[in-house]
């Protein structure tokens, strides 16, 4: 790992190491696959006439010139090359436009998905709803979407607030949450794994750090998953966990956000029901870990300034309990 | 005074010597302040105008410096957020409307009076006004910015995040207010600029005969005339919203966030094009000039003009391909986004046959031709993949746009646009630019330009969104990044080089002769820089290339000395029709100007400022407008 | 006119065009509203240390606040922050839009305990009688004073330039910059609530 000048980055952030892949040029889902194909074919092209344009522009300015320049018969040679490239250049756009028509009929969103999430947007950080399916209720996360492998996906993309653009490159190309409105998009992973994705549209003071994970993985880890984010909250069992659940209820914590199976229930901010089981804490700003998660409630507004999470005065022995105890919220 | 005591008075009543200096007392504008503060005429105007515009570059061109700094490391802590979004919308904001649009109408400004053969620009106080209307928008802008009050929402301010809930404070409403300020000065040029060639073109000067700059001039007015109300109505909206609590943008009582996007880009997209398309006009003159012949296919390039013109408004929608509209709307828009490529592509065939069968002089005009080619064809063809819906839905709003966008705007508006200085400047300024140093700017800003855009499109094809204030380390971009912070200085330098050489040389530069160039077009034909009355005797075109042996063929007409008159000619064929008198220097452009601005400015606080506003606007037109007591024209 | 008039106003057309425009910039400076994301603990500490007067009505700020430029009564962007509180905290249900419900209204012209800022940011602190909870334990004390900013702020009976507008939801009264107070005292009484009186 480089060096860091300790004024430039916060310690924290640096030290943080979590990270899915987030690359057009790195798909592992159909969608995504389709578009780089089609990425491919277009970028082949367009450089092949770029060459041959840079080709035609070096004659045209390096050739030798003997023949006198007012000449007649150039002159209409002149017309029908040029004609001929306009010819060529009507045929190529009409190619291309057929070409990424095909293709935008590959990444529709199925009628008959296995599974529809619906993610909401809100500065800065995503809401997510799974609804209930058979025996597992429904139940909200936040900014941690799993998925399972091999299955079309749809989601529901609303937004809250301002518009949001949902982005996972290696999955899919990016869809906006614009309030009023209800978009899908189709997600599918062919390979488990970690996907990273963040906000693509303008979205306020911390659009930079609004990224969102999502992990595919077999289909029974995924309903293992499933079942258990559905249930209510861990109790703690360590004191000093017991403690920091104490705090947490009696501090402007549990004003905002909800842990199941508690007197917690603020909706303004994520649910933490099981924020320990979660890779990243903070809409993916930093990998979920005790210390982090101490660095992030003793003062968010320095990690993440501008967000929504005001800084609540703590003594380190509390900041040292409630995180204990959001880390034991697996 | 009678028909017999003002035939005295014609221009054809006297000798060289002394016609030149009876034109000159009636036109040259007064010395003092004051004179410099009502003048009207078209070349201390449009000198102003371009000034001020460059200024405005340099200005935005610092701002993305200081972007630069803050992106070469991930996590960085030079800039907040918020600084930073408002440093990146100030950027977008000041070049688009205070810098691209501005410098091109400017160029105009000055340009096309002498180019069509004219003494001063139609409507010439409505100049001056559209300037002081300009420089009054500018200050609005950066003065925000200085004091920590800039516009954070981005140049495209989309609703709701610049409504009324999400953007507390005046910072939006300055920007839509700015909007204000440049659309009424855009408008008013564009208006200026279509008279003119229609109504003011010398004798003989038919539609077949007029030079290509003025023609893209002409086409990128009426795109001016026909897309700039759209944001007018979209930013008042906006205003309105945010004031006194309209609904257009509000979803849950009928408005729709989406519609705001439906006006800008309405707007936006043909902006591209309003910049561009004067960029095609100065190739096509510096092409000409510098190949020794005629630009290849004249009624081609033309039709390529007026038909991107009007493809230019049925594309607003690829900037929406991932705002959820029904894909089957979408895939007609790829096609006319794509249809574009077919009259771009014609100009650069037409070009590059020009340079085929011309004999090439390599001055450094040519030079930025040359550059903007290689770098303009790039853009064009990733304008190409962008209007491709699904290559889009995964490089909308990432760096490769970003990169897109500053091949198209910058290598094919600015590139030529410096071309453009190069060439003109002897006319601007009576000096030469130094031609070893416009070697090196062309160089700097060459490199240094590929340098630092060409990487952002791998960073936006690598997953790296815009508009992000920074990164974070575990991220594969902050290599990427500090090269192309490094390589923005060698660009940097370059413009720095270019201004250098620019005040240096508009002071001490090499004297310049009436046509260093051996052009053929008619500005060339009177001194450099050209007097106030432009044309001693105005000239008769009998071709494209009016000029031979650096002169014209001087017509006989009969415009009066004593007062400022021009000659009004038909549409078509250019005949004379009549004589009509041009303003005088008036100090009620500038009165009018600041009634505006001050209404404007109120109008973000007070609904009522509109009404009281109004008063001081009205009385500054009524000094603007008081009859003179002269007849207006003459058949 | 006559030019001559033109040319004796001159001068003084354009210093007054030089005056307007620094005029002009002196309005902007008016504006400037730098954005304090993250207050500093010790100032944020010491917005606790207000003096009340005995009553629980009315008293001093602490010298900090002044120091700060009284940032929340008007800056924009606390006031904003003011009023996403305002529903994130669930206010609304008591005082609804502002108009009251099973609280007391915010608009009529009746301030139980006062229209001072540290009035409002003791209520809302501490409690008062008659219903009022204490939020104390549930929000930070800058919250509560981006709270009592916005409280005030859609009762004053002169609109503020920096006021929030309307939210991009169904609108039951006139946005805060409009000035509701005044409006709805035009239209009329609405309900005063004259059973809680100032006295415990």
């Amino acid at each position: 790992m480089r060096a860091v000048p300790p004024l430039l980055i916060s310690t924290v952030v640096a030290a943080s190491g979590c990270s899915g892949n987030q690359s057009a040029l790195d798909p592992n889902g159909a969608p995504a696959i389709h578009i780089e194909h089609l990425i491919i074919v277009i970028v082949i092209i367009c450089t092949v006439i770029w060459l041959l344009v840079m080709g035609v522009l070096g004659l045209a300015i390096l050739r030798r010139r003997d023949r006198p320049a007012e000449d007649p018969i150039s002159e209409k040679r002149l017309t029908t090359v040029v004609s001929a490239a306009v010819a060529t250049t009507v045929i190529i756009i009409a190619g291309l436009t057929i070409a990424s028509f095909y293709t935008t009929r590959g990444i529709g969103v199925p009628e008959d998905a296995a599974l529809t999430i619906t993610v909401r947007g809100q500065q800065w950080w995503w809401q997510i709803f799974y609804a209930s399916s058979g025996a597992t209720p429904g139940f909200q996360t936040a900014n941690e979407i799993h998925i399972p492998v091999g299955q079309d996906v749809h989601l529901k993309l609303e937004s809250t607030d301002v518009i949001h653009s949902f982005w996972v490159p290696s999955l899919a190309g990016k869809q906006d949450l614009v309030p009023g409105r209800s978009n899908g998009l189709l997600l599918r992973a062919e390979k488990p794994g970690v996907y990273r994705g963040q906000c693509a549209e303008f979205c306020g003071l911390q659009h930079s750090h609004m990224a969102i994970m999502v992990v595919a993985e077999p289909a029974a880890d995924y309903e293992r998953w499933a079942a258990a984010q559905s249930g209510n909250a861990v109790i703690p069992a360590a004191p000093d966990a017991v403690a920091g659940q104490a705090i947490f209820m009696a501090k402007p914590c549990a004003a905002c956000h909800t842990v199941r199976g508690t007197s917690a229930s603020g909706t303004t901010g994520p649910d933490l029901t099981h924020i320990g089981s979660r890779q990243t804490i903070a809409a993916g700003l930093v990998e979920t870990t005790r210390g982090s998660l101490a660095a992030w409630i003793a003062d968010p507004q320095t990690l993440k300034p501008g967000n929504n999470m005001p800084m609540v005065p703590l003594t380190s022995a509390e900041l040292q309990n409630i995180s204990a105890y959001m880390e034991s919220l697996k | 005074m009678t028909p017999k005591d003002n035939r005295e008075i014609r221009d054809t009543a006297f000798d060289a010597a002394e016609l030149e200096r009876r034109l000159a007392a009636t036109w040259t504008t007064p010395p003092g302040l004051l004179g410099a503060l009502s003048t009207v005429d078209h070349k201390i105007i449009g000198r102003r105008y371009i000034t001020t515009a460059f200024v405005f570059l340099a200005l935005g061109g610092l701002l993305s410096l200081l972007m630069r700094l803050q992106l070469a490391q991930p996590e960085a802590r030079f800039i907040g957020p918020d600084r930073y979004n408002q440093i990146f919308t100030t950027h977008g904001t000041n070049m688009m409307f205070l810098f691209a649009v501005p410098v091109m109408q400017a160029m105009a400004i000055y340009l096309v009076p002498l180019m069509v053969g004219t003494r001063n620009i139609a409507f010439p106080r409505l100049n001056a006004f559209s300037y002081w209307m300009y420089l009054a928008g500018g200050l609005l802008l950066w003065i925000a910015f200085v004091l920590d009050t800039g516009p954070d929402v981005g140049w495209f301010a989309y609703v709701p995040l610049a409504g009324p809930q999400y953007a507390a404070g005046k910072r939006a409403d300055i920007w839509a207010q700015m909007i204000t300020f440049t659309e009424v000065s855009a408008l008013a040029v564009a208006v200026e600029i279509v008279v003119t060639v229609f109504k003011q073109r010398a004798p003989g000067m038919s539609l077949d005969r007029i030079p290509l700059f003025v023609w893209s001039m002409l086409v990128t007015s009426f795109l001016v005339i026909l897309a700039m109300p759209a944001i007018m109505i979209a930013s008042t909206s906006l205003i309105l919203d945010r004031l006194v609590g309209t609904h257009f943008f509000n979803p849950a009582e009928g408005g729709d966030a989406l519609l705001w996007q439906h006006l800008f880009w309405f707007f936006g997209h043909p902006e591209v094009y309003i910049i561009f398309l004067p960029a095609v006009g100065m190739v096509s003159t510096i092409v000409a000039t510098f190949t020794r012949r005629p630009v290849f296919g004249y009624l081609g390039m033309v039709m390529a003009l007026i038909a991107t013109g009007v493809l230019a408004f049925g594309l607003w929608v690829h900037h929406m391909f991932v705002a959820g509209l029904p894909r089957l709307g979408e895939s007609f828009f790829t096609a006319s986004s794509m249809a574009i490529a077919v009259p771009a592509g014609l100009q650069i065939f037409c070009w590059l046959a020009t340079m085929w069968a011309g004999k090439p002089i390599f001055k450094t005009p040519l030079l930025f031709v040359i550059g903007f080619i290689v770098i303009f064809v790039i853009g064009g063809l990733t304008g190409v993949m962008v209007a491709s819906v699904p290559f889009d839905t995964q490089v909308h709003d990432t760096y490769f746009v970003v990169a897109h966008f500053h091949y198209v705007l910058v290598g094919g508006a600015v590139f030529p646009l410096l071309g453009a200085i190069y060439y003109w400047f002897p006319k601007l300024t009576g000096r030469m630019l130094n031609e070893t140093t416009g070697r090196w700017v062309f160089g700097l800003i060459f490199t240094g330009f590929n340098l630092t855009f060409f990487p952002m499109h791998i960073l936006g094809l690598r997953g790296m969104p815009r508009r992000i204030y920074t990164y974070q380390p575990e991220m594969p971009w902050s290599g990427l990044n500090m090269f192309i912070s490094l390589s923005a200085i060698v660009l940097a330098a370059g413009f720095l080089l270019f201004f250098i050489d620019a005040i240096r040389s508009a002071r001490a530069g090499a004297t310049a002769s009436a046509n260093p160039w051996g052009a053929t077009t008619l500005e060339w034909a009177t001194p450099s820089p050209p007097p106030s009355y432009n044309f001693a005797k105005l000239p008769l075109v009998d071709s494209l290339e009016p000029i031979h042996d650096d002169a014209f063929l001087p017509a006989a007409i009969g415009l009066r000395v004593d007062r400022r008159e021009l000659l009004i000619t038909s549409v078509v064929e250019a005949a004379p029709e009549a004589r009509e008198s041009s303003s005088g220097d008036s100090i009620w452009p500038l009165w009018a100007a600041l009634a505006t601005t001050v209404a404007l400015i109120w109008s973000i606080f007070s609904p009522w400022a509109v009404v009281w506003g109004s008063i001081p606007v009205a009385i500054a037109l009524i000094g603007w407008f008081w009859p003179k007591d002269v007849p207006e024209d003459d058949s | 006119m006559s030019d001559r008039v033109v040319e004796t106003l001159k001068p003084a057309l354009v210093a007054g065009g030089v005056l307007l425009f620094i005029c002009a910039g002196g309005l902007l400076g008016w504006l400037r509203q730098p954005r304090e994301l993250r207050l500093d603990p010790p100032a944020a500490a010491d917005l606790d240390q207000f003096r009340l007067m005995h009553n629980g009505i009315s008293g001093t700020p602490p010298q900090s606040y002044f120091a700060l430029g009284k940032p929340y009564e008007a800056d924009a962007y606390n006031l904003s922050q003011g009023k996403r509180l305002y529903s994130w905290f669930g206010c609304p249900a008591c005082h609804g839009d502002g108009r009251g419900g099973v609280g007391p209204s915010f608009l009529d012209g009746w301030w139980l305990y006062g229209p001072e800022m540290v009035s409002i940011v003791a209520s809302i602190r501490d409690g008062r009688p008659h219903g009022m909870p204490a939020f104390r334990d549930k929000m930070t004390i800058e919250q509560i004073w981006q709270l009592a900013g916005y409280v005030q702020t859609i009762g004053s009976y002169t609109p503020k330039v920096a006021a929030p507008s309307r939210n991009d939801d169904k609108n039951s009264r006139p946005a805060e910059n409009r000035g509701p107070a005044i409006i709805m005292f035009d239209e009329g009484p609405t309900g005063a609530h004259f059973d809680q009186g100032p006295s415990p």
